[in-house]
């Protein structure tokens, strides 16, 4: 039995080559127009899997009815949502509001605040993790020793729940009994200071530890891309006289360059939607003035129950992450384009 | 780089921002192990110190005895199992259709894939609630689990698709022309060849799992159910004051089994990921 796949299938045509070493091989000549990725050596239009049959919705279903039940549809639900006053726990039923929900957001201070604080930490976040792996990345390129210690660390933060990370720091920043105010008294630095509880110091000090838990992915995304730049034109570019900064700027950067934006554009979008980092480090105070979009809905729809209006500020969040994505997605069909 | 001659200062930089690298890396870390070994007495005092004077295992005996650690570390594994053997069942199928086979199909779940790297979880969660809810699936781990599994699949996609296409289509040529049915070419010919990949995609499915928090903390309300990053967070107490020592300890423990499995699996994950992002 032939493939239906949903472009129809293809008629089977006569076979190149009955046998080969003792096994016989179809190869059917309506499969070669669609020839597009890599061909053998042996018979250089042929497409690979072309002698296949491939009926595949029976073996596509299995993933994508859990998809379409619990990830496609609830997001459908949410939009639906948003456009009603749904609330936890009430006993009257649930009714149309139309845009109330969105209007309301508009005049709520509260989700401006932690709209504007969202924007911060995924820019105050994204920047710094990415210039400091860069610089780990380039360094982890040279031949130095401990690399491998480096290396080896640079999985740690990655491999940790959120919640230990979270508490890892709440530790490192404990007013008495932790280490940063300790080594600040050593050096004769002040007297310390309540880091994650202080209304100036709250946001600074969860942004070191965004910017600590995403390093090890985006060095190490770095550093693959660094790997893959043609030696020679380090060479080569060292032969004409260039200098460091000239070689990053001249071969390293372009090389790396579509790696970099696109691990740039996913940790942006990631930190939009941090949550258990910061529910950890303050629960979203003190004040509020650490309080994430994620966090705000959170609580306005597990404390305060209040579905509706917590689904119109997912959508708001959609909404700003789908620029952001297609930002991402345009970039990338552009680079394509250019290779 | 590493080709070129470089000169004695800028090497002794590069020594010098090699090691400050490393101690931003390992600080918090070292200090979540030394917090985890201290005595109480030592905890209290005004000035810590890196090394515990006098080690202890106390913090570890205590953190079991205030919470149910070893209940939702049970808990956590039940839910990461399950959540990786269904995910790697499940996608397995479907990544062999993705990687050899090119129709609109394809190109709506590496779109699908793509998008759910980025979607906002506060939009899925509430009508999760309440799907899970109205199923009787809310507070209990099999809802979790079916969760987890979806929340996976994406990843477990791209990684599987790439496995697929590494095996020689040849070999499945030749057992559909001696006779073979598409799923028996799928799980005598290709499944096998597949193994380590499959074990990789299932390991790393089980960290994502035991690693979340934020739909555990939503859907699962009784103690006895929890997972142990929520349980974790009882620690923390009502006020955000802390036992630290046990809440170290409690916090050290939790972090080994998916350090072990990350080890293992690391460089396919990064490779899947750059992948994911940059080719498609």
């Amino acid at each position: 039995m032939r493939g239906g796949a949903p472009g129809g299938p293809a008629p089977p045509g006569p076979p190149d080559r009955p046998r080969e070493g003792g096994r016989s091989v179809t190869v059917t000549t309506a499969d070669r127009r669609a020839s597009s990725r890599r061909t053998t050596g042996r018979s250089p239009a042929r497409r690979p899997g072309s002698g296949l049959p491939h009926s595949p919705w029976f073996l596509v279903l299995p993933a994508l009815l859990p998809i379409l039940l619990l990830s496609a549809g609830p997001i459908l639900y949410g939009i639906a949502l948003a456009f009603t006053d749904a609330q936890s726990g009430r006993t009257r039923a649930t009714s149309w509001i139309g845009t109330l929900n969105f209007r309301d957001l508009l005049h709520d201070t509260l989700f401006w605040d932690s709209f504007r604080i969202g924007l911060v930490w995924a820019a105050g976040v994204t920047v710094p993790q990415f210039l400091l792996s860069l610089g780990l990345a380039l360094l982890l390129d040279q031949r130095l020793r401990l690399r491998w210690l480096a290396r080896a660390l640079a999985i740690v933060p990655w491999a940790m729940p959120e919640v230990v990370v979270g508490i890892m720091w709440r530790l490192v920043y404990q007013p008495d009994a932790g280490i940063l105010n300790e080594t600040l008294r050593a050096l004769g630095l002040g007297e310390g200071r309540v880091w994650l509880g202080g209304l100036a110091t709250a946001l600074p000090a969860v942004l070191v530890v965004g910017v600590w838990a995403g390093m090890p992915q985006t060095t190490v995304a770095l550093l693959a891309g660094l790997q893959n730049t043609p030696r020679e034109l380090h060479e080569a570019a060292a032969l004409d006289g260039a200098g460091a900064w000239q070689r990053f700027r001249t071969v390293t950067w372009p090389a790396l360059r579509p790696v970099a934006l696109a691990i740039s554009a996913l940790n942006l979008i990631w930190n939009l939607n941090s949550f258990a980092l910061v529910y950890v480090l303050t629960g979203g105070g003190p004040g509020g003035r650490t309080r994430l979009p994620m966090l705000f809905a959170y609580e306005e729809a597990f404390r305060y129950g209040q579905f509706g209006y917590a689904a119109a500020m997912g959508c708001v969040m959609v909404a700003v992450v789908s620029v952001l994505l297609a930002l991402y997605l345009v970039g990338r069909l552009k680079g394509d384009q250019d290779r | 780089m590493s080709a070129f001659r470089t000169s004695g200062p800028a090497r002794f930089g590069q020594y010098l921002a090699l090691l400050a690298y490393l101690v931003f890396l390992a600080f918090p870390f070292l200090w979540l192990i030394s917090t985890a070994f201290k005595p109480a007495a030592e905890l209290g005092s005004p000035h810590p110190s890196w090394i515990p004077r006098d080690p202890t295992l106390d913090n570890f005996r205590q953190a079991f005895d205030e919470q149910p650690l070893l209940r939702a570390a049970g808990n956590s594994l039940l839910a990461a199992l399950a959540a990786a053997l269904v995910a790697v069942l499940v996608a397995t199928p479907m990544a062999y259709v993705l990687a050899r086979h090119r129709s609109r199909l394809t190109a709506a779940a590496t779109g699908w894939v793509v998008v759910s790297q980025a979607f906002p979880f506060v939009l899925l969660i509430i009508p999760l609630f309440l799907v899970l809810k109205n199923l009787r699936l809310i507070d209990s781990l099999a809802g979790l689990t079916a969760v987890y599994v979806v929340w996976s699949l994406p990843f477990a996609l791209w990684m599987l698709t790439g496995y697929v296409r590494a095996v020689p289509v040849e070999l499945e040529e030749a057992a559909a022309v001696d006779g073979a049915g598409r799923l028996r070419v799928l799980v005598s010919v290709t499944a096998p060849l597949l193994g380590p990949g499959i074990v990789a995609t299932a390991l790393f499915a089980f960290v994502t799992a035991w690693n979340e928090f934020f739909f555990a903390l939503v859907l699962l309300k009784t103690p006895e159910k929890q997972t142990l990053p929520v349980v974790l967070t009882h620690f923390l107490g009502a006020e955000g004051v802390a036992d630290l020592g046990p809440l170290a300890a409690a916090a050290f423990l939790a972090t080994l089994p998916s350090l072990v499995v990350f080890a293992v699996i690391q460089r396919r994950i990064t490779g899947g990921v750059m992948a994911g992002a940059v080719k498609s």
